[in-house]
């Protein structure tokens, strides 16, 4: 073939670059022109994606009844770009604002991060009557619309520290996270936070058409791109509602908290930081940024302060009950070790002193009376045992194996913030007295739960767990079972073993417990009739005033049902102010009701913030 | 060409050239509708992709400009050396270039990135020319199954082939980008044009054909009609002599080849693309918000443009977002939303015009080199006009290709550019070439 026959194929090239693009042009006027199937969308109809809001998840109590409901909310939203021929007189009217706040909020919504071409909140969570007059009108508001949403409401104002509470998302988060928009709420605190993901369920989007009136006139390809919204997965909680609500109304007044355990599964019975606040405050538009304003500037009760996980407390005489088991563990000590008190620690001149209670006692009875100068040998025989060749080596032992029971470090329960506490380490005193500096008499109040020593009360509670379980704890947790099958994150169900494996060591120290509550003891007059409590009180000094009252106990002796710690800032003596506390509560908690009624009333009604600081009047 | 002898345009196609710069201020009108918010209206934002394209289309002229200043020799003399600079470049990038969504083919100058497989199309053009101009790919003789013979007739366009495929491999294999790649195989037609037997072709269409069939019916039903009509064929219009026979058998083998072969090739492609191919053929439960997402959206924003289309800055679809990548490789969409069916069919009169005018050159060209590089130009062009509309159309499976000229992106405008305007400088110069 020739160039010539050769040029002749141009005609081919062309023709078929012709044929593919006539194929096309007819394609484009069929889906063009003739299929209406694509103009849904017409040019006078406007697509709205409507967010539908999931209901957020309920939360319930151990016994089933609701802790935490939620209830439909309202707000109104606007797409300033739709807004020509709104009646903004009438609307500002219904919402009682005036033209300039009106301006103001249609600015806000037309600048970055909102836009013009796209829905933002004009105004947040509208009143029921609001809602109802807007409502009628609203086909005269063009550019807004009301969207739906729900808020939390608490049948009873408590827990408000354990359950945390709801707000809007932050700018932040919102950019970083795709699931969030901005305005949309997210758990900040407490169980709310630690659970958001489960909680919050899945958004659901309809695409609506609407026409020029503002109307929705339809569902944009009958629904096909619309997903529905899931609701939250509801929360079984592991708190007694009842429980709870009674330790709130005895910590009335005072500053502390009040940690229960059940010691046979780490569930929390009753989480409780007093100043405590009702959660329905912080719930809703205008109030709750008023009330939360309110909440966070009482620098008196600091009521936003979550004592049970955060306040860090040095434990008192509580501590003694590991220092026996420890040197039990060791073989340093048994049942009928006597060491003498001389109304103080007799080698290091009678500090740390001690109170009368009838000279040198034995181990068991050394926990009743809570011996200062017992305990004093007990922490120092264990730091300086000869199978050690140093005594940092034995104070590392005593350290590691006071680890194991939950102080020094955060416990890793299912809420938020909690604090580790503080065991001292060997660098940090090495640090304080230089090294070579210190010996185990230098430290000796650790032995008491005194000098750097710093427990959470939650910590407190996983202590006597610990020692009521006889070696062993769950990780405390409040959450018991997600979504309908009940599901339990696997961490809560592995066993912790403590450093102290030792049957006899256990029942010397519970008689030692059991004691306390007997005649002698130091919390003999808290004694329950027919119920074997197991306790042990501590008057815990501190830098900040009056003695802290602690004290924690189990109950029954036998399969203990509760273990439980409370501490009352700067109220004194541990029988006089905790003991109570913990009792009524282990009272309430087996039997369902008290039987001290004087004990109780005298409870409720100390303030010891209020009386004791003399608040102005008018301030309170 | 006597008025402006002097200029750089002397002898340049004007009408080339006009039509080249309406598809670009087109591509760039549409390119601010896809993006358009009212947030950012200033077109010259270099945060938005509008002012980014002003700045390439900046380039653009320069490099026109440029093109046309170098002498047209420069050219013909150094087709092999670009060529060899592009597949140094399109390797090395393997090694220094940055990785954007899972391919490594992006060179990175601060802001600015640079895809060499977007330049490789011109210089294998160049190269393809260089090639061709020089050896004839032509067979005269008769059909002889003879090993001697068939590397006798079939060399030349063996190495053809191989200039054609290689940057085909490293695009496709090393680079991962499959629409880049594949822009390669619209060669063929240039081999045709310069000799190749039309038998090849219909060979490929044919097998084509039959993929799609085994694809959408089963393999089996295939093969029985293929072998029906092949039957019936020979029997009809071929001489019953021994020879025909084993032609006839040799058809039928290399058909059933390629109905068998179906499988194996649908299984081996990735994921993606067989469900690209899904879509398109309609085949298993094809769910509109995944995987069918694109194509559907992109449908609904044309279909929904109606005749006339809704008005500049209008359309809906584009302004609600629902189209992906509708700045790039879903550039039609908004064409077809916003200017309706008179827009969509201007756009494509008007590329099929840029191309039909560059073969119309190509012919008048006396030297071979020339008339080559030009039917390069048009297969390319066309090649990508097909596969970007036929996507958003639902004729052709989604391969990430842009709509030459009108597309956003610096590397491929670029690209397109030099490609084009290489070819008009050689037509510029074609009357100082001697026969």
């Amino acid at each position: 073939m020739s160039n010539v026959q050769l040029s002749d194929r141009k005609f081919m090239i062309g023709g078929f670059f012709c044929l593919i693009a006539l194929i096309y042009i007819v394609r484009l006027f069929y889906i063009q022109v003739i299929d209406d199937q694509y103009k849904l969308a017409a040019d006078n109809n406007a697509l709205r994606k409507m967010t539908e809001y999931p209901v957020r998840g309920y939360i319930f109590d151990r016994k089933g009844k609701l802790l935490v409901q939620n209830e439909p909310s309202y707000d109104l939203m606007i797409i300033p770009k739709e807004t020509k021929g709104c009646d903004t007189f009438a609307l500002c009217e219904v919402l009682q604002i005036n033209k300039i706040e009106y301006l103001r909020r249609f600015k806000k919504a037309c600048q970055a991060p909102n836009s013009p071409r796209k829905e933002s909140v004009f105004e947040k969570q509208m009143s029921a009557p609001t809602y109802a007059a807007l409502q009628e009108k609203l086909y005269r508001f063009k550019g807004f619309f009301v969207q739906k949403r729900t808020v939390r409401r608490y049948p009873r104002p408590i827990a408000a520290h354990l359950l945390g509470y709801v707000n809007e998302v932050t700018k932040e988060k919102a950019e970083k996270d795709a699931y969030y928009r901005e305005g949309d709420y997210i758990g900040i605190t407490g169980i709310e936070r630690s659970y958001e993901e489960e909680l919050r369920g899945k958004k659901g989007v309809q695409m609506a058409i609407t026409d020029v009136h503002n109307k929705i006139i339809g569902r944009y390809m009958n629904g096909k791109y619309d997903t529905l919204a899931i609701p939250g997965k509801p929360l079984y909680c592991s708190i007694d509602m009842d429980l709870q609500e009674y330790g709130e109304k005895l910590l009335n007044g005072k500053k502390g908290a009040v940690v229960a355990i059940e010691p046979s599964t780490g569930e929390i019975l009753a989480l409780i930081s007093a100043p405590t606040y009702d959660p329905n405050l912080l719930v809703g538009g205008k109030e709750r940024s008023r009330n939360f304003t309110k909440l966070y500037y009482d620098t008196v009760d600091l009521p936003l302060f979550n004592r049970a996980l955060t306040a860090m407390y040095p434990p008192g005489s509580i501590f003694k009950l590991i220092d026996a088991l420890i040197a039990q563990n060791d073989g340093l000590i048994n049942r009928s070790t006597v060491f003498p008190c001389q109304m103080g620690y007799p080698p290091m001149g009678g500090k740390p002193k001690c109170h009368a209670h009838g000279g040198g006692k034995n181990l068991t009875g050394s926990i009743s009376v809570s011996c200062n100068s017992y305990y004093s040998y007990v922490f120092r025989e264990i730091v300086d045992q000869k199978k050690y060749p140093h005594f940092i080596d034995g104070y590392n032992h005593w350290r590691e194996t006071v680890k194991t029971f939950g102080p020094g470090t955060r416990l890793g329960t299912d809420l938020p913030y909690d604090k580790p506490g503080n065991v001292p380490s060997v660098e940090y005193y090495n640090k304080v007295f230089g090294k070579n500096g210190w010996r185990s008499n230098t430290i000796v109040s650790l032995g008491i739960g005194q000098a750097e020593l710093l427990l959470v009360p939650l910590q407190m509670a996983n202590v006597v767990a610990s020692i009521a379980n006889r070696g062993f704890y769950y990780t405390p947790h409040c959450i018991k079972g997600v979504g309908p099958e009940k599901a339990l994150d696997k961490r809560f169900k592995v066993k912790h073993f403590v450093g102290v494996q030792n049957p006899e060591a256990y029942q010397n120290v519970i008689d030692g417990m059991q004691g306390a509550m007997e005649p002698g003891g130091t919390a003999y007059t808290n004694r329950l009739k027919d119920i074997v409590v197991c306790g042990k009180t501590g008057t815990a000094q501190n830098p900040h005033g009056k003695d802290h009252a602690v004290f924690l106990a189990f109950a029954p002796r036998e399969n203990p049902k509760i273990a439980i710690a409370c501490i009352v800032e700067n109220a004194g003596f541990g029988n006089t102010w905790s003991a109570p506390i913990v009792t009524l509560m282990i009272e309430k908690y087996l039997k369902g009701k008290t039987e001290r009624p004087e004990v109780e009333k005298r409870m409720i009604e100390a303030d010891l913030i209020h009386d004791k600081i003399k608040v102005p009047e008018k301030h309170r | 060409m006597s008025r402006d002898q002097n200029t750089i345009f002397a002898g340049a196609d004007r009408l080339t050239i006009l039509t080249y710069m309406l598809l670009v201020v087109l591509g760039w009108l549409n390119i601010y509708a896809a993006v358009y918010n009212e947030e950012h209206q200033n077109i010259f934002d270099t945060t938005q992709k509008y002012g980014k394209q002003l700045i390439w289309i900046g380039g653009s002229t320069i490099i026109a400009i440029c093109i046309l200043l170098i002498d047209a020799n420069f050219y013909t003399a150094f087709s092999y050396g670009f060529y060899g600079f592009l597949i140094a470049a399109n390797i090395l990038v393997l090694f220094l270039g940055r990785e954007v969504k899972g391919s490594k083919s992006w060179f990175r100058f601060g802001d600015v990135g640079i895809q060499p497989a977007e330049f490789m199309k011109f210089a294998a053009n160049l190269a393809l020319a260089k090639f061709l101009s020089n050896s004839t790919i032509v067979v005269n003789q008769r059909f002889r199954l003879r090993l001697k013979d068939l590397i006798k007739n079939y060399k030349n366009t063996f190495y053809a082939l191989v200039i054609i495929v290689i940057p085909l491999i490293i695009i496709k294999i090393l680079q991962d980008e499959t629409g880049l790649a594949i822009v390669f195989i619209a060669f063929v037609i240039v081999l045709y044009r310069e000799g190749l037997s039309v038998n090849f072709l219909i060979f490929g269409i044919l097998a084509a054909i039959l993929f799609v069939i085994a694809l959408v019916v089963t393999q089996i039903t295939t093969l029985l009609i293929v072998l029906a009509v092949i039957s019936s064929a020979a029997f009809l219009f071929i001489p019953r002599n021994r020879k025909s026979l084993i032609v006839v058998a040799l058809v039928y083998m290399a058909s059933a080849g390629v109905v068998l072969g179906t499988n194996y090739v649908y299984n081996h492609l990735e994921p993606h693309q067989k469900v690209r191919i899904d879509v398109l053929l309609g085949r298993g439960t094809v769910d509109l918000k995944k995987e069918g997402y694109n194509v559907n959206q992109a449908k609904i924003a044309i279909g929904s443009g109606g005749f006339i289309g809704k008005g500049y800055l209008q359309g809906t679809q584009t302004k609600y977002d629902f189209v992906p990548e509708q700045d790039t490789d879903f550039i039609f969409c908004t064409v077809g939303e916003e200017w309706g069916f008179l827009g969509s069919t201007g756009v494509i009169f008007l590329e099929l015009f840029l191309i039909l005018r560059v073969i119309f050159l190509a012919e008048r060209q006396r030297s071979d080199f020339s008339r080559i590089y030009g039917y390069g130009v048009a297969v390319i062009l066309f090649f990508h006009l097909a596969v970007n509309i036929g996507m958003t159309i639902g004729l052709m499976p989604v391969i990430g290709i842009p709509l030459p000229f009108f597309s956003y992106g610096g590397s491929s405008l670029w690209a397109f550019t030099i490609l084009l305007f290489i070819f008009i400088k050689l037509d510029a110069n074609r009357l100082l070439i001697l026969r």
